[in-house]
């Protein structure tokens, strides 16, 4: 059955193929500004218009700021809408990220990871899309160009829920993901609208019914509204594990629920990350079963909606896990790795070790990953377990450079 | 909407406070907009007293996203609709000045310079009064704000207001033109262009603020009159880049009639700052020359 839903499959860029994955989801409005490593795919999206295959209407917007807000407006008068940008410009977004999150706008956003600046550098880790965990936005991170093609399509469907009603992001690591070939499977148009039909919103600006978009409203009510985004991002969840299911029942892949574990049954240590790295983890986790190490790893798909639950889960067994982070939140340490901490406090799970690695672009290699689990180990073994977050690879001799 | 008076679009038992210029420009506005319409309007004094949470004063759909971007999400409505087939419902923003001169200004340019029929009206009350009458670009020559005060050292905002119709006009749009509260069949018909005209389209309109300005609330009527009146603001109206209509006031005022009497000028009328009086009347001048006023 799946063949036949098999439009092509060749050798694809993955901006390409996210570009072909957006199109056969249909938006009705597409609003984008350039910068690199999301380029490609708003280019592609631009080609394929500008040869009538595809019919959305594509406004060029004068900043990031104004291509948020364009969707933001496209979504609530009624269409399907679609951005992508990265780094610099997810950071120029973000209040109307909160905004569409609050006004429960369900745009869709391909977060393509960066460095944030200074120093400017267009390499990937994931500061950016990290920034924006606390406006409501659903984030699914991505481990391969397959993943991504299909994540897009399953996104539009979550976002679109009745139940849920909230902007949502791919998150896919720049140039890893965005820039590299790998084989890859286009679905037809007739499959992905068969699993994708079209939006229709619960309420829109409709003349014959009007509606206020954005009232001022007081402490009375406010904590209400607030509690009612968050428990919408909460309950996400299960339609995220329905929709995977789903795709999986139709297409055949499927990439986890919100978690997926690979090799864990009987590990006494699981490395957590999210994203590409996921790939490369897993080449060492192999590598070191050889060994005779059991060691497993967990991929964080859904990050928001934080998989807490599932975590606790995961993780109960084991007796150390390490969190790799390719982000942080200043003086307090990675993003995931404290969350990981707080989800599992006060409960009786393995100790936890958390490093911050591959910022900015700088390689993790399968002996990046087998060096932090020797490593952890023996902390582990003599009782030390750092309280903080560790920048893994940091270069002691440059920091010690006056010139730096 | 059948059986229903509809004619309150922007209906009454909002919270301005009493003789808001804005408001009676909102209501001069959407008598003229009709009924097929969608309003976006950025946050400032119109959202606050227009929107509390269930006594909306709006009977079309109204947007209020943020602050800096009522344009771009005008320009998302529009690309809905016509996405949809939509060609009637008219997609119409009514913004502040701060919003429009400052912080939203790269949004308009945007907006402006693309060819979607949408109109944007700026109500200019010349400051950021929403939130407690601080200084915008458009707060005008020597006057008196919260972020503008009178020192040894200030005699109140010192660089000059920015021509924003000018700026407008600058995009090549088809229709741009002032407006003010005094002359309402003047701003009703202006607005019925402006919705009409295929491609954007610019109005901006003077809308006095008792308590910023400090006037009495009785009398914001009457200092849009005398904007006009002293030169100070013209109304005028561009079609296709031509100018087709000038409003010509039978004697032009001298700016004092209209800077007296609101205190945020108060302080001009002392010796040392009769240099920047003498500045306004020059500025008044300078426009009865460019539009010919019999001075
Ligand atoms: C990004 C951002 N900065 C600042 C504010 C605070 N703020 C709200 S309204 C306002 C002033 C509005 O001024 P204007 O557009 O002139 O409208 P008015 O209130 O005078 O009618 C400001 C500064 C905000 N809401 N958002």
């Amino acid at each position: 059955m799946r063949n036949a839903l098999i439009k092509k499959k060749e050798v694809m860029q993955g901006s390409i193929a996210v570009a072909e994955a957006v199109k056969s989801a249909r938006p009705g409005v597409i609003a984008a500004y350039p910068i690199t490593p999301q380029t490609y795919i708003i280019e592609h999206l631009a080609t394929l218009i500008a040869n009538g295959e595809l019919k959305s209407r594509y406004v060029r917007a004068d900043s990031e700021f104004s291509a948020a807000s364009i969707v933001y407006g496209s979504v609530a008068a009624g269409e399907r809408s679609y951005t992508a940008s990265s780094s610099q410009g997810l950071l120029l977004m973000t209040e109307v990220i909160f905004n569409m999150a609050g006004t429960r706008l369900p745009v869709v956003i391909t977060g393509v990871n960066r460095s944030i600046s200074p120093p400017i550098n267009i390499q990937n880790d994931h500061q950016d899309t990290m920034v924006l965990r606390d406006s409501g936005i659903i984030q699914l991170y991505v481990e391969n160009i397959q993943e991504a093609v299909d994540t897009h399509i399953q996104i539009f469907k979550i976002a679109e829920d009745k139940e849920v009603l909230l902007p949502a992001m791919v998150c896919m690591d720049g140039f890893v993901i965005s820039h590299t070939y790998e084989p890859v499977t286009i679905w037809k148009d007739e499959a992905v609208q068969e699993f994708l039909p079209p939006f229709s919103p619960v309420y829109k600006t409709d003349p014959q019914n009007p509606l206020t978009y954005g009232s001022l409203t007081d402490d009375d009510k406010v904590t209400e509204f607030k509690y009612m985004t968050n428990e919408a991002l909460v309950k996400s969840k299960k339609k995220i594990i329905a929709v995977a299911r789903e795709f999986q029942e139709i297409f055949g892949n499927h990439y986890g629920d919100l978690l997926q574990e690979y090799r864990t049954e009987d590990a006494e240590i699981i490395l957590v990350a999210m994203g590409t790295v996921i790939s490369t983890i897993k080449v060492a986790v192999d590598a070191l079963r050889k060994n005779g190490k059991k060691v497993g790893v967990i991929k964080v798909r859904s990050y928001r909606p934080f998989p807490d639950e599932e975590l606790r889960t995961a993780l109960s067994k084991c007796r150390l896990a390490v969190v790799v982070d390719k982000s942080y939140s200043c003086s307090s340490g990675g993003i995931l790795g404290s969350e990981i901490k707080a989800c599992l406090y006060n409960q009786r799970g393995p100790s936890i070790i958390n490093y911050i690695a591959g910022i900015g672009g700088r390689e993790i290699f399968p002996e990046t990953i087998k060096d932090m689990v020797v490593k952890s180990e023996k902390l582990a073994e003599s009782g030390k377990i750092p309280d903080g977050s560790v920048f893994f690879d940091l270069n002691k001799q440059l920091l010690n450079n006056q010139l730096l | 909407m059948e059986g229903k008076d509809r004619k309150n679009n922007f209906a009454p038992g909002h919270n301005a406070c009493p003789g808001c210029g804005a408001a009676i420009g909102v209501r001069q506005i959407m008598r003229a907009a009709g009924e097929n319409i969608i309003v976006v309007s950025p946050t400032g004094c119109l959202e606050t007293f227009s929107s509390p949470y269930g006594g909306s004063a709006w009977e079309v759909p109204w947007v209020h996203p943020l602050f800096e971007n009522a344009p771009a999400v005008a320009t998302g409505i529009k690309a809905a609709l016509k996405h949809q087939g939509n060609e009637e419902t008219r997609v119409l923003v009514i913004g502040g000045d701060g919003a429009t001169y400052d912080i939203g200004m790269g949004s308009l340019s945007g907006m402006l310079e693309r060819e979607d029929e949408i109109l944007y009206i700026c109500y200019d009350n010349e400051g950021y009064m929403n939130t407690g009458i601080q200084r915008s670009s458009a707060t005008p020559y020597g006057a008196k704000t919260s972020t503008t005060p009178i020192g040894v050292c200030s005699f109140g905002e010192s660089c000059r207001k920015k021509d924003l119709l000018e700026i407008a006009r600058a995009h090549h749009i088809k229709y741009a033109a002032s407006g003010t509260i005094a002359y309402p069949q003047d701003l009703m018909k202006k607005v019925k262009k402006g919705l009409a005209t295929k491609g954007p389209a610019f109005i901006h309109l003077l809308t006095p603020c008792s308590l910023g300005w400090g006037i009495e609330p009785e009398a914001t009527i009457e200092f849009s009159k005398l904007a006009v009146e002293t030169a100070l603001f013209p109304l005028v109206e561009y079609e296709n880049g031509e100018l087709v209509n000038i409003f010509i006031p039978k004697k032009i005022k001298p700016v004092d009639e209209y800077l007296k009497k609101q205190k945020r000028y108060t302080h001009l009328f002392s010796k040392e700052n009769a240099g920047v009086l003498a500045e306004i009347q020059e500025m008044a001048d300078a426009n009865s020359r460019k539009y010919g006023f019999r001075q």
